[in-house]
């Protein structure tokens, strides 16, 4: 079978100059994203996930590396035809809140795009709008109202529908249902498969719920400080998980039995800061399995068929 | 979209839609809610209204002088008096509200637009720009205003317009720094990087995006400026730099008055009065608009 690839990430990096150092905030990702599938970036908060998904459309420069949307480098390209991708790729913020602009009503803000974009008349922006309205299920009743006079489900539909506007091909979700009401949570997330299915969309999934992304999607990268530590289709990552790191990740998944024996693997200690990392594994201070040769520079290695893993003691550790 | 129609399960029963209401209309209605700023606006409109009838409604013209008659206090021929050449000072003040206003208005409109525009791109693009942009405006801030006002009068010359310029030049380093701290916070939002992500042009974003959010202060600051400048002028004209004699200003008003203010306090009083009548109405109003701009504080 042929991967119909709509992104391929190689060697991305995204450094940020801090006053104590240089942050490694993406540090060397490959990824690579077949069309129509949903992959899921999990990792803990500040390990770089939503950097990467920035870092992915071009919203924040990268420092090196490359992207490569439908055939085309995206860090190379000039302006012009960046504007053209970009209407390709979308965002999700994770907080509805603050992607919003409180001076703009929903309609204003889901025409917006629309407006930019320079290809549509009068009223076919106006007959877009409505349908945008409708495909996110906004009522036509609040068409007129701020931000601030609507609940987060209701913001984050509008900010999907801003989103999906220019029918992106890529849309890449920050965490777009953690700042939601648990009620709503499954709302939203049922609206972004529905709308999935029916656009055609690739999403790439950043959150750090583990059920959500199961629920949701195909493939997962976890992420460590900077660096994809295991990646492989979902369901084989909860059957077998290989990275220590992965494996305290999925045991701290509460389970919705007090009877069920759990092993709960703690980490100890503190993430390890992003700036000037030493070389070698970046989890070797917390990782209950640290040994000498984890201070060498790691690699992912394919321990399996399509399951990935950066860790040079898979084998001692079983 | 095309796929419209397909998605019936999405779709929720369509009620009327509200009625959606000019920005104008909303800001206007939601102004006139607000007592202090509806009687802030009514003495405001009252001063303007009177400064810019005064040929028509001020008693004597405001040169004629009785020599006869001066530093006379208030009586029936002379409402609010004389002052020390025996012009009558109700003739003078409404005269004067037009150098007076007209100078704290535009010149504040003046300082507050190239003072938004340089802060607020400053403050959005940042990096070395940001960094020229407020340097310069440090060497002229950390002249105090007031001197520099006068500096500058004094080498483009006395007069109308100069001390507009003047004002306008001092005004600017306050009012960039304000733009500039207020779109500093907005910039960072996740609104902002969403607008860059749907291909909002710069100019788009900075204006729709960045300065619409970054208004308040600004517009606060603005209105409490009028208010200063008039301030200035006054002192301007006080040290002999703003407007000339025998052209009437309110500040020149206060300053001639002055010498003699134990004796006939009357001369000083009422064009002081009127200063403080027009930055209180001005300050009243700008707090109002400001409330009544903000969505957020919508009812």
């Amino acid at each position: 079978m042929i991967m119909d690839t709509i992104i391929e990430v190689k060697g991305l990096k995204k450094y940020f100059k801090t006053p104590s150092g240089i942050c490694h905030a993406v540090d060397g990702v490959d990824l690579s994203i077949e069309r129509g599938k949903t992959v899921g970036i999990v990792g803990e908060s500040g390990c770089g996930k939503s950097t990467l998904g920035r870092t992915m459309i071009h919203l924040t420069e990268s420092t090196e590396g490359s992207i490569v949307f439908n055939g085309e480098d995206i860090t190379r390209v000039g302006k012009a035809k960046l504007k053209e991708l970009r209407e390709k790729m979308q965002i999700i913020f994770q907080d509805p809140f603050s992607s919003l602009n409180p001076r703009m009503t929903a309609y204003e803000t889901i025409e917006e795009p629309l407006r930019i974009s320079k290809r549509f008349g009068k009223k076919e922006i106006a007959e877009r709008t409505v349908a945008l309205m409708r495909l996110v299920g906004i009522d036509k009743r609040i068409e007129n109202s701020y931000p601030h006079e609507l609940d987060g489900g209701r913001r984050q539909r509008i900010v999907i529908a801003r989103a999906l506007a220019l029918k992106p091909e890529l849309v890449i979700c920050d965490e777009p249902v953690s700042a939601l009401d648990v009620s709503i949570q499954a709302q939203i997330l049922n609206l972004l498969q529905d709308l999935q299915e029916n656009m055609k969309l690739t999403y790439v999934f950043i959150t750090h719920d583990m059920s959500v992304v199961r629920y949701l999607s195909q493939y997962i990268c976890v992420m460590y400080l900077g660096q994809v530590v295991e990646h492989c289709p979902t369901e084989r990552l909860f059957e077998n998980p290989l990275h220590p790191y992965t494996k305290a990740l999925l045991s701290a998944i509460p389970v919705p039995d007090i009877h069920m024996p759990r092993k709960r693997v703690v980490l100890k200690g503190e993430v390890t800061s992003p700036i000037n990392p030493k070389p070698g594994c970046r989890f070797f201070a917390r990782c209950p399995h640290a040994a000498e040769a984890c201070r060498r520079n790691q690699g992912l290695v394919e321990a399996e068929k399509d399951h990935f893993v950066m860790c040079s003691r898979l084998k001692e550790i079983g | 979209m095309e796929q419209n129609g397909t998605y019936s399960f999405l779709y929720t029963e369509d009620d009327e839609s509200v009625k959606k209401e000019s920005m104008f209309r909303i800001t206007m209605k939601r102004l006139l809610k607000n007592k202090m700023a509806v009687l802030g606006g009514i003495i405001l409109i009252i001063i303007v209204l009177a400064s810019l009838l005064a040929p028509w409604i001020s008693p004597y013209d405001y040169t004629y002088q009785e020599l006869y008659n001066v530093n006379a206090g208030p009586s029936a021929e002379h409402w609010l008096g004389t002052d020390s050449l025996g012009r009558d000072i109700l003739s003078r003040l409404l005269h004067g509200g037009r150098n007076s206003l007209t100078i704290g208005i535009v010149s504040t409109l003046l300082s507050a637009l190239a003072g938004t525009a340089l802060g607020a791109t400053a403050g959005y693009y940042g990096g070395a720009y940001d960094n020229v942009v407020m340097r310069i405006l440090d060497v002229f801030q950390a002249v105090p205003s007031m001197l520099l006002a006068i500096a500058i009068s004094a080498t483009l010359g006395t007069g109308y317009i100069n001390c507009i310029i003047a004002l306008t030049i001092s005004g600017i380093p306050g009012s960039a720094r304000m733009a500039r701290a207020s779109c500093m916070g907005v910039r960072n939002q996740d609104y902002i990087e969403a607008a860059v992500s749907i291909n909002a042009s710069e100019p788009r974003i900075i204006f729709k995006h960045v300065l619409m959010n970054a208004l308040a202060p600004i517009f606060v600051m603005a209105t409490m400026g009028v208010a200063s400048n008039i301030l200035m002028s006054a002192s301007l004209s006080f040290v002999g730099l703003g407007v000339q004699p025998p052209e009437a200003e309110w500040g020149a008003m206060v300053s001639a008055g002055r010498n003699v203010l134990r004796y006939y306090p009357h001369i000083c009083i009422s064009p002081a009065i009127i200063i403080m009548l027009t930055v209180l109405s001005i300050n009243m109003l700008g707090d109002g608009l400001r409330d009544a701009l903000d969505p957020r504080l919508k009812q």
